[in-house]
């Protein structure tokens, strides 16, 4: 038992070095900027713009539920009116936008960077690159950090506008609660700094997202079975760091 | 000329390569044959360095590829062209995209130069037509044509070829054979290929080593092959019923 615990704790410590030593290898100064950009371009669509859909479809249904969960179960004759749409509004703002979100792309988008790199490493595509004296590292990963701390905290607004039309399609389409009510709350003591809060925690998710799931991806070894073994690895890891992320961020930033 | 002087290669306990010296000229199908797990892989890895070597010396036209520095070895990359056994061709990338690729990250060409240098390079390996089609599109004897197209759109100093054959009925191994052959003759680059496939060495073989358990255990020509004492070798080269009448018939020839 104690071994093991010893034996896991040197693995991930092993697996840290290795990690920083990417990190050190993606920021090195790109030789061809404009191949580079093109890639960067590529990567905001691919990995942010094909994400847009599945966030503003979860974003209004969750912005619907919680309308209907917070009045439901927390709005009585004693509490303000504005009660129900200010509640909706900082769960949205503070954690589902940049948090549950940056959650549920780490599933997505995270998978999709492992399985490419690892699917690359396998075929010898890196390889390749390496011989030819490209920094793979580099050029495969850095363009999709970038991207990602370019369009995550986009999505995060996006989600929130969503999450918010979710709200009064509520109000619209049923008799859960009054449109007024709702933008009573939705415009109540309203903090911008929260909103800078969500866009600064989002853009330190995406580069856990990227830049872990690019390690697990990058540093496959062996087939198939080793690339569905990393893109699993990555997400679970990203979720975990991101939980973890969100609380110390949520201290600094709050506190 | 490629010269490899006294190497060894480690993998923690085992020793992998011991004591290797080989010469390979430029102008010349240079071919390293040897059973799986013979060492001949580690030996090309080396060669190219994708692996450092434990000890011994490395000389491209003299220079010593280990004792450079990162940016001199990184512009000796650019005088090397690889084919690797699964032609690692980018995936993501049309065909003349991929032949294009080494010369807009180090050419400083226009793009139209670039472009017309590309379909140069595919009409050399007959797929001019080709051009537009995405890797997966197209056959595995097309996708070897179009890494060697990819090789030499730089006009390399050094070709690397790992299994170049391997997966390819005999008729396109025996033309895609011939067109490495052609292209070392025709550039007068130093060709290096990694191959157990028997074909090959009978028809390309101008200088041939033989590793066997990680000892270079023979080096001639594909003539002399013929009359070869070395019992590993000959038990390798000729398992096969095929090749044991070759052999009968080509001594009593001699005879």
């Amino acid at each position: 038992m104690h071994y093991n615990i010893h034996n896991n704790m040197i693995k991930a410590l092993d697996s840290f070095g290795k990690y920083l030593l990417l990190m050190y290898r993606v920021f090195a100064r790109p030789e061809r900027f404009r191949r580079y950009f093109v890639q960067y371009v590529r990567e905001m669509f691919q990995l942010g713009f094909k994400s847009i859909a599945i966030v503003l479809l979860i974003s209004v249904f969750i912005g619907a539920v919680i309308t209907i969960q917070i009045k439901l179960n927390i709005e009585s004759p004693w509490m303000p009116k504005w009660t129900v749409g200010y509640v909706t509004r900082e769960i949205l703002i503070l954690e589902f936008s940049s948090s549950i979100m940056c959650l549920i792309l780490a599933g997505k988008v995270g998978s999709n960077i492992a399985s490419e790199l690892g699917t690359m490493r396998v075929t010898q595509q890196i390889d390749a690159l390496e011989i030819m004296g490209v920094n793979s590292a580099s050029y495969l990963i850095l363009p999709k950090i970038a991207a990602l701390i370019t369009v995550i905290p986009a999505l995060v607004i996006f989600s929130f506008s969503a999450g918010v039309f979710g709200a009064y399609c509520v109000s619209w389409f049923t008799d859960t609660i009054v449109t007024s009510h709702l933008q009573l709350g939705m415009q109540y003591w309203f903090q911008e700094w929260y909103v800078w809060c969500a866009i600064i925690k989002s853009v330190f998710f995406a580069f856990i997202i990227s830049s872990v799931s690019a390690y697990f991806g990058y540093t496959v070894e062996g087939g198939s079975i080793a690339v569905g073994k990393a893109s699993t690895n990555a997400v679970v890891s990203c979720s975990a760091l991101i939980l973890f992320a969100d609380l110390i961020l949520t201290k600094i930033l709050m506190g | 000329m490629i010269e490899v002087k006294g190497l060894y290669k480690s993998f923690e306990d085992k020793e992998v390569l011991k004591n290797i010296d080989a010469t390979f000229e430029a102008g010349k199908t240079n071919l390293i044959i040897g059973q799986s797990g013979s060492g001949k892989t580690v030996l090309m890895k080396c060669i190219v360095g994708l692996l450092v070597p434990t000890a011994g010396e490395l000389l491209y036209d003299g220079r010593n590829f280990l004792k450079m520095s990162k940016k001199e070895r990184k512009l000796l990359r650019r005088e090397m062209g690889m084919i690797f056994q699964s032609a690692a061709l980018f995936d993501s990338m049309t065909v003349l995209e991929n032949v294009m690729f080494p010369l807009r990250m180090f050419s400083d060409s226009s793009e139209k130069e670039m472009y017309r240098q590309a379909l140069k390079c595919l009409d050399r390996v007959n797929l001019s037509d080709a051009g537009q089609k995405m890797p997966d599109e197209i056959s595995g004897g097309m996708q070897k044509r179009v890494a060697i197209a990819r090789a030499i759109s730089l006009n390399p100093q050094y070709l690397f070829c790992d299994e170049p054959n391997s997966g390819l009925d005999p008729k396109t191994s025996l033309i895609i054979d011939r067109l490495i052959q052609d292209i070392t003759k025709e550039y007068n680059i130093t060709t290096i290929i990694n191959t157990h496939d028997m074909n090959s060495v009978m028809a390309i073989g101008e200088q041939i080593i033989f590793v066997h358990e990680g000892t270079k255990g023979w080096e001639g020509t594909n003539k002399e092959i013929m009359k070869s004492n070395c019992q590993p070798l000959n038990d390798f080269v000729f398992a096969s019923d095929l090749f044991k009448k070759v052999r009968e018939v080509a001594t009593e020839d001699i005879k």
